[in-house]
């Protein structure tokens, strides 16, 4: 997995709550056998007309916003289903962050997986942020994960709670999997002592 | 030191490894897998040269692409669904997992095949590709929905990564008043407890009326946990459970039956456990009810009428206007002048035996109002089978719904079952979402009974008119 260290770079607004994952990336997109390539996709009903051409008004679509590499969204981003094809568009179109007072709890997980940092704030931090946000392209914001520290644009920075796990796992780019098979030795054994305790599983 | 929840227990039972900060090695007993979630997984195994490690514990069953017309087995037209369901099949074959594919009568919805063929049993871990794996909370197993990655990672290790959530408390005390069912008290809870209310949290639904539910009312409610953003939902297991497990085919016997039972018996949440949050509702409180907007959480009773946007604070005002322009509804309208233009009763939320005899109840010797389209999705082909022989398949027919093949169908339109744009559906499926069942269609969430009284008027609709003399509450 790749590294996730330190990222300056354009942040968009998306002040909608509840943005869930049919949004991030419709059904229709759910059909393939790969991961990569949903980037054009991604947000697909908001971002593109019925002609299929696309809707100015959606701010990924705005000059200023098409190199973003971090979202400031409203509540409880990435609720719904667990598909994680919606973290696969975001990081495919080039997000790496994603700033929320909240995030679905399946949603949050697939990020760490996919090199990517979903970052908590307290709603007022969230509101500087997004106004940050809105100031466009020559407004970059700074996200350090060894510090836990995003910087706005002004220099005005805001701290942020990470699990360590998770941060040691993004730093080193760590493949989880081949961490746990290391733990062979363990499972075995659990596998041993349940056979005996609970043989009908 | 305080007791434990009955999901502390159920983690405390599975645990391989905990480290320094807390961070858990969780040992997983069942893990489902299907068609869309799972190509990019194998792959991943395959490229590394990885097995599955306990393929007896692993459960696959196509069921988000799969065509529910009678003539299926002529197979699938889209090549993309097609290719997904045929990478489902190798893989299957390739990795030696329990398998159902789309010609076995068993075949069905993932969450109405496990419990039905007794693979989820109280006091397990049960983890597939999907968010409403919460359903199989229904029997006191700690159940719920992982990303692709994670669906590798427990293919090839049966565990998972895991840190502990924090335990709410869903009390629903007292009786249901006729014409309320398990998904009205579970819309009812997302309405009150919001998408985010559980986020962080494993629910523990509890109280009376929760213990009067079959167990798959049961599934009902705790399907839906994940729409009120909670990781898992529980129910505590009883007799009900016991009984309904008893004989499934992959369920314990004899002996280990009663071994079992003896450590399902002790799977409740103590007197005296601590819980991080609770909500009680009087179940005498709760109406039939509906969905007006595009957010599980935006309920209300069907004899309301639609709420103005100024009436919300801070972000779901402008997600409340939003909604309003989507669904195409005025504030203030009433609810049951909300016309509407497809049914469907389906999905792994409502499309179980029970829900598909309380919709024939209400359609009996009545039509479908002339001009709509409705369709019945059974849960799986065991459920479509004893729907037929119970004769409920006939009332179905004779009221003009399609009576349909086992899948996941329109509740999120990954096969042709879709919406077209403006069109408006009654569902008994779980999300409303913009674009869910199809790009521009609009979702209203409710009960079996509710769509089916719908089909016949041809608006939402109460379904307490429908019924003879009040029953007794």
């Amino acid at each position: 997995m790749e590294k996730f260290e330190k990222l300056t770079g354009i942040a968009a607004p998306m002040p909608l709550v509840n943005i869930d994952t049919d949004m991030i990336i419709p059904k229709q997109f759910l059909k393939t056998i790969k991961r990569s390539g949903l980037g054009v996709h991604a947000f697909d009903e908001m971002r593109y007309l019925d002609d299929g051409s696309e809707n100015p008004e959606f701010v990924l679509n705005q000059p200023a916003y098409r190199e973003a590499s971090v979202i400031v969204a409203g509540d409880n981003f990435g609720c719904g289903s667990s598909r994680e094809h919606a973290p696969w568009a975001l990081a495919d179109f080039g997000i790496k962050v994603v700033i929320s007072t909240s995030f679905a709890d399946i949603f949050y997980n697939n990020c760490f997986k996919n090199g990517m940092l979903p970052i908590v704030m307290p709603q007022e931090a969230v509101d500087v942020l997004m106004k940050d946000a809105e100031k466009g392209a020559n407004a970059r914001m700074t996200v350090d994960l060894e510090s836990q520290v995003v910087t706005t644009s002004d220099g005005e920075a805001f701290a942020f709670e990470i699990d360590p796990f998770r941060k040691h796992c993004l730093l080193e780019g760590l493949d989880d999997i081949g961490l746990t098979m290391e733990k062979a030795g363990a499972i075995d054994s659990f596998e041993a002592q349940a056979a005996q305790s609970r043989p009908w599983v | 030191m305080s007791g434990k929840t009955l999901y502390d227990k159920i983690w405390d039972a599975h645990v391989v490894q905990q480290d320094a900060d807390g961070t858990c090695l969780l040992y997983i007993d069942r893990h489902l897998v299907h068609e869309v979630t799972s190509p990019q997984a194998f792959e991943g195994l395959r490229m590394t040269g990885r097995k599955v490690r306990a393929p007896e514990r692993t459960i696959a069953v196509p069921d988000h692409n799969v065509p529910t017309t009678l003539d299926r087995e002529n197979g699938i037209e889209n090549e993309e669904s097609r290719i997904q369901v045929e990478a489902l099949d190798k893989n299957a074959r390739d990795f030696g997992v329990n398998y159902y594919p789309v010609s076995d009568v068993r075949q069905g919805i993932v969450h109405i095949v496990g419990p039905e063929q007794g693979w989820t049993l109280p006091g397990m871990t049960v983890v597939c590709g999907d968010s409403h794996t919460a359903t199989h909370g229904a029997f006191g197993a700690l159940a719920h929905g992982i990303g692709t990655s994670e669906v590798e990672h427990v293919l090839a290790t049966q565990t998972l990564i895991q840190s502990k959530s924090k335990n709410m408390k869903v009390e629903i005390t007292g009786r249901l008043a006729p014409g309320v069912t398990a998904k009205d008290i579970t819309l009812s809870v997302i309405g009150q407890t919001g998408t985010g209310g559980g986020t962080g949290y494993v629910i523990e639904y509890c109280g009376e009326a929760i213990r009067s539910l079959s167990m798959e009312g049961r599934m009902t409610v705790c399907n839906m946990a994940i729409e009120g953003g909670a990781r898992a939902g529980l129910i505590a297991p009883d007799e009900t459970t016991f009984e309904y497990v008893k004989g499934r085919p992959h369920a314990p016997k004899g002996a280990q039956f009663e071994a079992a039972l003896a450590w399902w018996k002790t799977l409740y949440s103590d007197d005296d456990a601590h819980w991080d949050k609770v909500v009680t509702i009087k179940g005498e409180d709760i109406a039939p009810v509906v969905t007006w907007g595009t957010s599980p959480e935006d309920v209300l009773a069907i004899t309301d009428v639609v709420p103005a946007p100024e009436s919300f604070t801070g972000g779901k005002v402008e997600a409340a206007k939003r909604a309003l322009q989507y669904m195409g509804l005025e504030a203030g309208q009433k609810l049951t002048d909300i016309k509407i233009d497809t049914v469907f009763i389906g999905s792994c939320t409502n499309g179980r035996i029970e829900d598909l005899r309380a919709a024939a109840e209400i359609l009996k010797g009545k039509k479908v109002k002339d001009g709509m389209r409705a369709m019945v999705v059974p849960g799986s082909g065991l459920v479509r089978a004893q729907a037929e022989e119970e004769g409920l398949a006939q009332v179905f027919i004779d009221a003009g719904f399609e009576w349909r093949l086992a899948g996941c169908s329109m509740c999120l339109a990954m096969n042709p079952d879709q919406l077209a744009p403006g069109e408006r559906c009654a569902a008994t499926s779980n999300r409303n979402f913009e674009g869910r069942q199809g790009k521009g269609g609009r979702t209203h969430l409710m009960s079996p009974a509710m769509a089916a009284a719908a089909a016949v008027t041809g608006h939402l609709t109460d379904v307490r008119d429908f019924m003879a003399a009040p029953a007794e509450a």
